[in-house]
């Protein structure tokens, strides 16, 4: 069952859409925050409240790079490997991640702090290399650096 | 040209957003009261006047595409209008900009692009990694509800307009116009077959406009200031300012709002300093991941649609990424090609298969495994991608940087032959 906290906060995405469907994307970002990811429970607890098919849905949710249908640890790390972090250092700085954290791309580390993935452009190539954990986007990177920024996530 | 930079003028040094009140005072919200004066039909007309090109990518004159969409009393309702606000484009950083540093301007310039084609309702299509841009969009349009300026009467008109928010989950298909479409409606983001056009049969099957957040930002000094100064704020052919940025080895990355038709040259040498010490100039994309190598040859090339075109690559984002020597020409194709391929929707066979195809033949001209015969493949990837093969841009596009490296840098694809591994490495 949906939480009435994720209820209410989905009926009020659903007034700004002329079908139930259509806040699909935003249901599933709800309930996410919420629980941290999309389990096969969850799918059907919002299909059922949008009235869709667990299997469209599903069709909808493994289509979107932010909608994580597997569990994830307490913090997600995202390490950009455009174009532009790639020219300033990202692979020296993948090779350090998975050095510290002992874990690859797609990954979570056994005391479920970090899931580590990778992530397409985060418009931050000015300041590259970066990468956002949780909702923080942290910039202008190097492998020394990475001690200080992982600190701030237990 | 008058030097003026009225997208990003009146933006705090510090980088925080202008509150309504500040952004009122600065003179912000006086175009939208003018704009709800004037005919549907004449804001229109102002805006194809003033030469405004869409800033998203392809460059589109903005009134023409507004023409198309039926007005009156005999129109579809609801009318949809959608700020394009996915910026996923590899390279590409300047609409952060503008949603970080003044959310009401691009409010504002939404409000007027809803009076031109009497829209009821707005989306900002927010890519989900801008996390600060959807707080502080957010506030702002909290901000505008509470003002009046939107919702059943804003500023006191007869027609309505709801505006929100639609902070989206992650593919660059959603970037596409009518992937985004499909996206706001809770769908997988694939493209639409055209006809119907959008602006006739969009979001929800009713009239619909999609329109790049830069573009968006420019209305509110067109009405203010008239066609012939956004004319006049240009070096180039094409009318008004623009936000250009650099990023790769250059001693000063950044963002510069210019005058459009800036010289490639000055905006590498002054705004962006020049390579960092030790390193040369081979290449560089002009307008993000899908555009055309332009190289030393070019750096006289006004940053104008027209004159990019013609030097044979485009203007795109206007965000150019530079390749330094020390970097490897085909490791940069491959990080690019791999996008692609991971971002294809699957829908056309020469997009999903022939650019996991390239991506694959770059990755092993990288490992010392390629053979000439693989450059003539990549050659052919390129003609079967070709524009009018496939059902969107992203395919076209795609090979946009890598058929120009097979032009520009041909002499280090024969080395990763001849050597059998990167010469970089
Ligand atoms: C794969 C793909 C991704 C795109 N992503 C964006 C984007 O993130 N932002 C944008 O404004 N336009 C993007 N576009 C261009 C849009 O399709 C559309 O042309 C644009 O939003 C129209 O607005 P404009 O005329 O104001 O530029 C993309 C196009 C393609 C093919
Ligand atoms: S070109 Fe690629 S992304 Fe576009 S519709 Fe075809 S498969 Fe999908
Ligand atoms: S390429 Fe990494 S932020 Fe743009």
């Amino acid at each position: 069952m949906l939480a009435e906290q994720e209820r209410r906060e989905i009926e009020a995405e659903l007034e700004r859409y002329p079908r139930r469907d259509a806040a699909s994307i935003d249901a599933l970002r709800i309930v996410q925050r919420h629980r941290g990811w999309i389990s096969d429970d969850s799918l059907r607890e919002i299909a059922e409240f949008l009235q869709m098919s667990p299997d469209d849905l599903d069709s909808v949710a493994t289509f979107y790079n932010l909608i994580y249908r597997r569990p994830v640890g307490r913090h997600v790390i995202l390490l950009c490997n455009s174009v532009s972090c790639w020219i300033m250092g990202y692979a020296q700085l993948r090779q350090e991640l998975h050095r510290r954290l002992g874990i690859g791309f797609g990954e979570t580390t056994a005391d479920g702090r970090f899931t580590l993935l990778p992530i397409v452009c985060l418009g931050a190539c000015d300041h590259a290399p970066a990468l956002m954990i949780d909702q923080d986007l942290h910039r202008d990177l190097s492998p020394d650096a990475l001690d200080r920024v992982l600190e701030g996530y237990r | 040209m008058n030097g003026e930079r009225p997208l990003t003028r009146d933006m705090k040094p510090d980088g925080e957003p202008l509150s309504l009140q500040e952004y009122e005072r600065a003179g912000g919200y006086r175009a939208v009261r003018q704009a709800l004066r004037m005919a549907p039909e004449a804001i229109t007309r102002l805006v194809s006047d003033s030469g405004l090109r869409g800033r998203g990518g392809a460059g589109f004159p903005t009134g023409q595409k507004w023409s198309f969409v039926p007005l009156g009393a005999e129109a579809p309702h609801p009318k949809y209008l959608a700020a394009n606000a996915d910026e996923m484009e590899p390279g590409t950083f300047k609409d952060r900009w503008l949603l970080e540093g003044n959310p009401h301007q691009l409010l504002e310039g939404m409000m007027i692009a809803a009076c031109a084609i009497e829209a009821d309702v707005a989306y900002v299509f927010l890519r989900g990694e801008y996390t600060l841009a959807a707080r502080r969009v957010e506030r702002a349009i909290a901000e505008a509800y509470q003002a009046g300026y939107l919702g059943r009467h804003p500023f006191g008109a007869d027609r309505g307009l709801e505006l929100y928010l639609h902070v989206s989950a992650g593919r660059y298909m959603c970037g596409e116009e009518t992937g985004l479409l499909n996206a706001l409606e809770g769908k997988r983001a694939n493209p639409r077959a055209k006809p119907p056009y959008p602006q006739v049969s969009g979001l929800f099957g009713k009239p619909t406009i999609v329109q790049n957040v830069e573009t968006l930002a420019c209305l509110p000094h067109i009405i203010t200031h008239g066609a012939a100064w956004f004319h006049g704020l240009s070096r180039g052919v094409d009318a008004g300012s623009k936000l250009y940025g650099a990023s790769g080895k250059v001693k000063r990355p950044g963002l510069w709002e210019l005058p459009m038709g800036t010289p490639l040259g000055e905006l590498l040498e002054e705004h962006a300093g020049g390579l960092r010490d030790g390193l040369k100039l081979r290449g560089l994309l002009p307008g993000g991941a899908s555009t055309d190598f332009l190289t030393e040859r070019h750096l006289d090339v006004a940053m104008d649609f027209t004159h990019v075109e013609k030097a044979g690559s485009r203007l795109g984002t206007g965000t150019i990424i530079v390749l330094d020597d020390r970097t490897c020409p085909v490791g940069m194709v491959w990080n690019l090609e791999e996008f692609f391929a991971q971002e294809s929707c699957g829908w056309c066979t020469p997009c999903w298969s022939g650019l996991r195809w390239a991506e694959r033949l770059l990755d092993g001209l990288e490992r010392g495994q390629g053979s000439e015969a693989d450059l003539d493949r990549l050659e052919w990837i390129v003609k079967f991608c070709a524009p009018g093969n496939t059902f969107c841009a992203l395919a076209p596009g795609a090979v946009e940087p890598l058929g120009s490296a097979l032009k520009y840098f041909r002499e280090d694809f024969m080395a990763h032959i001849r050597e059998r591994r990167c010469p970089w490495s």
